[in-house]
């Protein structure tokens, strides 16, 4: 009835919270952001074309988005996977390793591109099991996703977790006595309501995978075509005082994986209105 | 509610924090803006000219210290970071200074004796010890299944003198020109696996993850790596020929200026000359200018036919953008090698 | 409510109805351990055993290091400077977008995640094409003395650009989930809009407002890409924890690098006791008024 109307109106703020939102959004992000466009714009047509799709830009373009859709994928899984385990079983050491969970980000990209350089290096713990096998995995593309994997993985873990805790256990008991099975349970009740976040995880693993530069450039070999990201080539822009150069190839960046995030957050409305039907 | 007050009271305090110490200051500061491997020496070089200057004038000097890519320092003065002086790795990033934000007068590099370079180095090669693939010079760098470790000469700038030594190497042999040369280094860059960004990082490649059969390196980096990380592991090997290296320092003239710190920093440089600094250099492995200094220390230095920029290429500009700038040689040989 | 939620939750350890059944909770937690001990507890031993390298003595002697400790100094007060306001703009943020719905929003939230997306390199480079000296603002601020790059006001205005989304990003989803039915109900019930959200809403949402502080605060402290832009690197002036790593680390000084870097592997462990004790302490607020719910 008219209830469904005022539903709008009802909750109060909301007015002054989406000011201050677009306010210290503009403040903090948007304007500083808008210095890279208008350096950018310094640039003639012809001159950010050769900038930004110069063959070992493409090639990097590849390498970076490649790598992070696939460690993105990857930590989706695992992440959820994991996140489940923590939140719904026990067992011994699960606090600690609930908080490992963050180490990636408590850890200097530096530092982790260091550590996972020296675990995967031809000489270390990890690196010298794998060799035999004939798996190279520092210095190669293979080295860029696991450090990918590495820094993304919070973001998937830490955007599921608290939306699986504040699930209403009811629920599932009552679909066990309606009858459904564990997997249909799962399947049909919790995972719709776990996807916009499971979404918004992989978006934002994804994202940052594709900006990261310290924990990278230590383990990914850099060789140009092959194992050297966009990132590496906005640094070595700079080196020569290319800052247009270097902007250019940052805007094109920005822009994809804005368009990125942006059709996985209409996806996901998306998916939260077909859920709510 | 308890939770704002505390926070209101916790920020008061950090606020009083930060403050404090930045009203404490009343003595005078100098700032040297470096590169990465002068770390050492310009500890010692501080220490020793605050010393004197305290001697001298009875006033507290502090010189700070920031070591970066040389490059990517010089970009960090020319965006505003107050350098009283630059010690940086090539006259080239000195010149961007001057050029980009118009910190130092065009005739600074004759301002100091010898380009203003208070010591020189020159580009050497690490192998491990006992010398496994026998590499002697430069030639045996080509070999097929040597692996040869340098930085990313567009990061970094001790990868420059690298690259251009090798190149240097090339001309000088008989029947050499630009086209062999360039082979050569097409060759050479074939053998190398990693690119780091930067000099201690192809360091730490070649030592701690044991990747590459040789390190091209500072002398003074690879004397440095030697003593730090195993003189049993590994061994320095001197080439026939290499180039000499001219690590330029500069006093920022804008800077010192408007800070009031001139004096200082004109005898802060003059030190880097004087017969103690240059021993610090020499102790650290840098050929020191003053010939007396060069000959106390010359059993430290082995004797190697050395080469210019100036006179192979022509100076640092010129050389800058043949060969690294974007789509320069250096490019070239990276998209055709993968071509093939 | 929430203890007796938990309280369900252990019963149904036992095999009760609603679990799964035991090997594949075995499985699946021997799966999700794999994963973690591969990518995220190999690299943390790896920290720690090359940071004890030398022993206790040389470990502790790195982190008393004068230039170290104002590392420390400057780390703590970047992330002090930072959390809270990012924690205000985060609830607010949340607030406006998973209680209201309106046109555009897709969009919003996309340019709220944009921070995550900038390489961290840009994100510093930003700031130095704003306030550098060949900047827009860099020879108004040198003409009145104001330093912003190269001093601590910059690397705080990198951090909170790069830690922005966290809060925000965490609670979104999270108030999404929930809907609006219960503020709807407690405002018919004739509470205020702020009473409303400090009783309603935010008992609901504590857990993703901790994680996103928690997030928040481990990302400004061991941010190093944004930062080493903005820094100068002025050796115990601005550097911050991970520029004193990377310092350490190209001084050939690996085990002391590696000490250093242990402290924000540290401060992972120290969140989660803060983590626990809150929660505890939630709970036992929460045993003695009863429920609201």
């Amino acid at each position: 009835m008219g209830l469904f109307r005022r539903k709008h109106a009802v909750l109060p703020g909301f007015g002054p919270s989406l000011g201050y939102t677009i306010f210290y959004l503009s403040v903090v992000v948007l304007i500083p952001l808008s210095a890279l466009f208008f350096k950018t714009a310094t640039l003639s047509w012809d001159q950010f074309v050769t900038a930004v799709a110069a063959p070992r830009v493409l090639a990097s373009y590849r390498v970076t988005f490649g790598s992070a859709l696939v460690a993105a994928a990857v930590n989706g899984v695992f992440g959820v996977l994991v996140a489940w385990v923590l939140v719904r079983y026990r067992f011994p050491g699960k606090k600690l390793i609930d908080a490992l969970v963050d180490l990636p980000f408590a850890l200097p990209t530096a530092v982790a591109g260091i550590t996972l350089a020296s675990i995967y290096s031809a000489n270390g713990w990890l690196g010298s099991r794998l060799e035999p096998l004939g798996i190279k995995v520092a210095f190669t593309p293979v080295g860029i996703m696991v450090a990918m994997i590495f820094i993304g993985l919070p973001f998937v873990v830490r955007t599921v977790q608290p939306v699986l805790e504040e699930l209403d256990q009811e629920i599932e008991e009552a679909a066990s006595c309606l009858g459904a099975s564990r997997w249909q349970t799962f399947y049909r009740v919790l995972f719709p309501t776990m996807l916009p976040a499971i979404l918004t995880g992989f978006a934002l693993a994804f994202a940052r995978a594709v900006g990261e530069y310290g924990s990278i450039i230590f383990i990914a070999g850099n060789m140009p075509m092959e194992s050297e990201i966009t990132p590496l080539l906005i640094i070595t822009k700079l080196e020569q005082y290319d800052y247009a150069g270097a902007t250019a190839i940052a805007t094109v960046m920005l822009l994809v994986s804005f368009l990125l995030l942006l059709s996985i957050n209409m996806l996901q409305k998306w998916s939260r209105r077909f859920a709510d039907n | 509610m308890n939770k704002g007050v505390a926070l209101i009271r916790t920020i008061t305090v950090v606020a009083l924090l930060v403050l404090l110490p930045a009203m404490a200051g009343a003595q005078m500061e100098l700032l040297n803006v470096s590169y990465d491997p002068t770390r050492e020496l310009y500890q010692e070089i501080n220490k020793s000219f605050s010393k004197q200057w305290k001697q001298k004038t009875s006033q507290t000097l502090v010189i700070k210290q920031s070591h970066g890519g040389s490059g990517k320092q010089a970009r960090a003065v020319i965006d505003g970071l107050e350098a009283d002086v630059v010690t940086l790795a090539l006259a080239y990033d000195v010149d961007e200074i001057r050029m980009k934000a118009r910190l130092l007068p065009e005739h600074w590099q004759r301002r100091l004796p010898g380009n203003s370079a208070p010591y020189t180095s020159t580009i050497v090669f690490l192998v491990r010890k006992g010398n496994p693939q026998r590499i002697h010079d430069w030639n045996d760098l080509v070999r097929p299944g040597v692996k040869v470790i340098t930085p990313n000469p567009k990061t970094s700038g001790g990868a420059r003198w690298n690259y251009l030594a090798a190149w240097a190497y090339a001309l000088r042999q008989q029947g050499g020109n630009d086209a062999r040369a360039r082979e050569f280094v097409t060759r050479l860059y074939g053998n190398v696996p990693v690119l780091d960004s930067g000099a201690r990082g192809a360091t730490t490649t070649f030592v701690q993850r044991g990747m590459g059969d040789v390190l091209i390196a500072w002398e003074n980096e690879a004397y440095l790596a030697v003593n730090e990380l195993g003189k049993d592991r590994f061994q320095i090997v001197v080439p026939s020929i290499s180039i000499l290296a001219e690590p330029p320092v500069a006093l920022v003239d804008k800077v010192v200026d408007r800070k009031g710190t001139r004096k200082a920093a004109e005898e802060y440089l003059k030190f880097l000359y004087s017969a103690e600094g240059q021993e610090i250099a020499a102790r650290h492995y840098y050929r020191p200018f003053d010939k007396k200094v060069a000959a106390k220390y010359a059993e430290r230095f082995a004797k190697l036919n050395l080469v210019t920029i100036d006179d192979i290429f022509g100076g640092w500009s010129k050389a800058q953008k043949h060969h690294f700038a974007d789509g320069g040689i250096f490019d070239q040989i990276f998209v055709k090698q993968l071509k093939r | 409510m929430n203890v007796a939620a938990n309280m369900n939750r252990t019963n149904g350890k036992n095999g009760s109805n609603v679990s799964e059944p035991a090997w594949v909770r075995v499985l699946l937690t021997a799966v999700a351990l794999g994963f973690i001990a591969l990518f995220l507890l190999l690299p943390l031993g790896a920290v720690f055993a090359q940071a004890l390298e030398k022993g206790w003595d040389a470990y502790l002697a790195a982190l008393k290091e004068p230039d170290t400790l104002s590392a420390i100094r400057l780390t703590l007060i970047t992330a002090v400077l930072c959390v809270p306001v990012n924690l205000l703009f985060g609830i607010i943020a949340a607030w406006a977008i998973a209680k209201f719905s309106f046109p555009g929003k897709s969009f919003l939230v996309t340019l709220i995640d944009l921070p995550f997306s900038v390489s961290p390199v840009v994100s510093g480079l930003i700031y130095v094409l704003i306030f550098g000296l060949q900047g827009w603002l860099g020879p108004w601020l040198q003409a009145h003395d104001i330093k912003i790059i190269f001093a601590v006001p910059g690397i705080v205005l990198a951090t909170v650009f790069v830690t922005f989304p966290f809060v925000a990003r965490e609670l979104i989803p999270l108030m999404e989930s929930q809907g609006r039915d219960e503020e709807e109900a407690a405002l018919t019930l004739g509470a205020g809009g702020l009473q409303t959200f400090f009783r309603v809403t935010f008992p609901n949402i504590k857990w993703g407002v901790l994680y996103g502080v928690i997030l928040c605060n481990a990302r400004a402290m061991g941010e190093f890409g944004a930062v080493s832009v903005v820094s100068g690197h002025v050796r115990g002036a601005t550097n911050t924890i991970p520029l004193q790593v990377e310092i350490l680390y190209n001084e050939y000084s690996y085990a002391a690098a590696f000490a250093v870097a242990s402290l924000l592997a540290l401060l992972a462990l120290v969140t989660l006791a803060v983590k626990s004790v809150a929660e505890w302490k939630i709970n036992q607020t929460l045993v003695t008024p009863g429920s609201e719910r």
